[in-house]
């Protein structure tokens, strides 16, 4: 049988994808075990389930475009090359984190993989998107912002304000809705009088389309042709992702507003054997190959905990810095 | 030195700093093809071109948050919200996320951003055109916030916003767009930020105050001098960060302060102010601390009642003698 995945990307990149996934799925397993520890503390969202998305988008990605998220976010900065273990201390809220344990789980930045942050607010990273954009495009680097976001964002103004602008003054922003189906407990069709989310752009003649998000080489190849056509057309483009989240929204959810039925449905349509097992049919790998991988990611995973757990707390001091910029250290007028 | 209004001071500002750095970028509703609600941005477009100076959609949070993501990717926006009154709806924006992104990235991010808002009551324009807002965003840690009273202040103050790392609400009083002033015409001039300005010496008491107030408190100064009285005049410039040093080395030579402020009363600057002193200069206020400010009403819009609401020079006058009869 000739592969259709090889058609597509080579044995490497293949290996990669899942990979990738595999790294998500257990960073994010971890996360919950924990959280039950009572290590990691505060809100948390796991992307367990969506894996494909993240993962296939960043692969169509270029290395230097922007990315902007929301809270549900660890698997997007970690695809996008952010060490896992500077990630897990961020989660533990230890200096050694990511943004030194101020953001923690819903907060992730790192300008140099240009991951520009994980926003907690619903719908607040659109307008950052179409800012970053704008300043690719002024600069003339290239760049597009890839803005994912969920299906609950897209009721909020700044969805359609960000839609409007980025249309308006031609910018690059590739706009990835990832439709779990749930904004906490409300169900889509509950929240959005035209559920088909794909079809809420027309009204800004952005151009749309839906993808199979339990599927990583249908993300892959709609964001990547996607976003090579919105940086040679310097437009908006959206991508609904239609994906599916296996756990609660956050740890604090039990998830009543969904049957066991449905969630087991979903579950049969988990992206990672799904990928795994084509990639062994069409002979790309082999079975032991998926092991390996997999061992691989949860050694990665367990030496990030590790880390985590054995990293040192911020300083008392540190709640004065990084407020202001401009070398003061506290904000000096309450001192 | 040139004469110029306090509008021109800001255009002025605004056009040196957009010729020294190709960064500076400005949009705003009808900012560029109408050159501003208040012709602050007046020739801008002429000058400067549709690539740098840009009218935006009637989407305030979104004028903001393209500013935020513009300056993540390198650029110093100062843009324009046609009023103060309307940053309420870009409170997400300026709030949730330019106040908070540098901290809670770890200090990984920089925002160069002024946001530009002409704000204030006196123009019997009705309860939901005429906010003093300035409370609001003194409030909250992150951002600064420039409040300038003359011409020469609106223009080294807004440069100094303009090159400052940090982002800055930069509120401009609609009432004090006209009035003029001597205005250095040095591109290198500037006022920074964080730093009072003593408008006028005086030993009886402190008076302080900013924006359109200042000029109030000078002109009550003025009044009360013809009977003898000295008052020391304190424009506070920027409300974030506050000069507390100045102001509270004042009160201590005078031992008497009133505190001028247009906004409510409630949680308002005067508030804020009026316990700093409380805590700084104890022991030599000579009598309790005046405050007067706006009432704690919807402005109405009829002129007659509406000036019973905004600080009049009669009531600086009047605090001022009232914090003179009186002594601990
Ligand atoms: C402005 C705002 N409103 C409400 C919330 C509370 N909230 C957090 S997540 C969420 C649901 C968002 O759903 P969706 O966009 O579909 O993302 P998902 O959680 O499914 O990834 C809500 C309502 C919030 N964080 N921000
Ligand atoms: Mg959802």
């Amino acid at each position: 049988m000739e592969s259709r995945l090889r058609a597509a990307l080579p044995d490497y990149d293949l290996m990669k994808l899942y990979e990738q996934m595999v790294l998500c799925r257990e960073f994010e397993e971890s996360c919950a075990e924990q959280y039950t520890k009572g290590h990691i503390t505060g809100f948390l969202h796991l992307y367990s389930g969506q894996e494909a998305v993240a993962v296939g988008a960043t692969a169509g990605l270029h290395k230097d475009d922007y990315v902007v998220s929301a809270y549900r976010e660890h698997p997007q900065a970690l695809v996008r090359g952010a060490d896992p273990k500077r990630v897990m201390a961020e989660l533990f809220g230890k200096s050694t984190g990511m943004c030194k344990g101020k953001g923690g789980s819903m907060h992730l930045f790192d300008p140099d993989i240009a991951f520009m942050g994980g926003y907690a607010i619903v719908g607040g990273q659109f307008p950052i998107a179409v800012g970053l954009a704008f300043a690719s495009k002024y600069r003339g680097e290239g760049r597009i912002a890839a803005c994912f976001f969920g299906d609950g964002a897209v009721n909020q103004g700044n969805f359609h304000e960000g839609l409007n602008w980025a249309r308006l003054w031609e910018l690059p922003v590739l706009f990835l809705c990832e439709n779990n189906f749930y904004g906490i407990g409300t169900g889509v069709h509950r929240a959005s009088a035209l559920p088909d989310i794909h079809r809420r752009t027309c009204g800004y003649d952005v151009p749309s389309e839906k993808v199979d998000g339990m599927d990583v080489m249908a993300v892959y190849l709609a964001v990547k042709r996607a976003a090579e056509w919105v940086r040679e057309h310097s437009r908006p483009y959206l991508i609904e992702v239609i994906t599916y989240r296996f756990r609660g929204h956050s740890m604090a959810d039990p998830g009543k507003y969904r049957s066991a039925a449905e969630v087991e449905l979903w579950k049969a349509r988990d992206p990672i054997p799904a990928f795994g097992k084509r990639l062994v049919e069409e002979g790309v790998v082999s079975r032991d190959d998926l092991d390996c991988l997999q061992a691989k990611a949860r050694t990665v995973v367990k030496e990030a905990v590790i880390f985590a757990e054995e990293s040192p707390w911020p300083d008392d001091g540190e709640v004065w810095k990084d407020i202001y910029a401009g070398g003061e250290e506290v904000c000096p007028w309450q001192k | 030195m040139a004469e110029m209004t306090y509008r021109d001071a800001l255009n002025m500002a605004l056009k040196e700093e957009m010729r020294r750095d190709p960064s500076v970028v400005v949009w705003g509703e009808d900012v560029a093809l109408y050159e501003g609600s208040f012709k602050v941005t007046r020739g801008l477009l002429a000058e400067f071109g549709e690539g740098r100076v840009k009218d935006t959609p009637i989407s305030e949070n979104t004028i903001v948050g393209v500013a935020v993501g513009s300056a993540l990717g390198g650029l110093r926006p100062a843009v324009e919200l046609m009023t103060v009154n309307f940053a309420l709806l870009a409170m997400d924006q300026i709030i949730n996320h330019m106040a908070k992104i540098r901290s809670m990235f770890g200090g990984q991010a920089t925002l160069p951003i002024v946001v530009r808002a002409p704000g204030g009551g006196g123009s019997q324009l009705g309860a939901q055109h005429s906010q003093s807002l300035e409370a609001f965003f003194m409030h909250c840690p992150g951002i600064y916030v420039a409040v300038p009273s003359t011409p020469s202040d609106a223009k080294g103050l807004l440069k100094s916003a303009i090159r400052d790392n940090n982002p800055v609400m930069f509120l401009e009083h609609e009432l004090l767009y006209n009035s003029k002033g001597e205005v250095p015409e040095d591109e290198d001039f500037t006022v920074p930020l964080g730093k009072a300005h003593i408008m006028r010496e005086g030993k009886d008491v402190t008076i302080i105050a900013y924006s359109r107030m200042s000029i109030l408190a000078l002109a009550a100064a003025a009044e009360l001098e013809k009977e003898g009285i000295s008052c020391e005049v304190v424009d506070l410039r920027t409300l974030t960060p506050l000069d507390t040093a100045t102001f509270t080395a004042s009160v201590k030579k005078t031992g008497r302060a009133v505190v001028v402020s247009e906004c409510w009363r409630t949680c308002g600057v005067g508030a804020e102010i009026t316990s700093l002193l409380y805590e700084n200069c104890f022991d030599s206020l000579l009598a309790p601390v005046q405050r007067v400010s706006g009432l704690d009403v919807p402005m109405p819009y009829s002129r007659k009642i509406e000036k019973l609401c905004i600080p009049q020079v009669e009531d600086a006058v009047k605090a001022v003698k009232e914090v003179l009869s009186q002594k601990y």
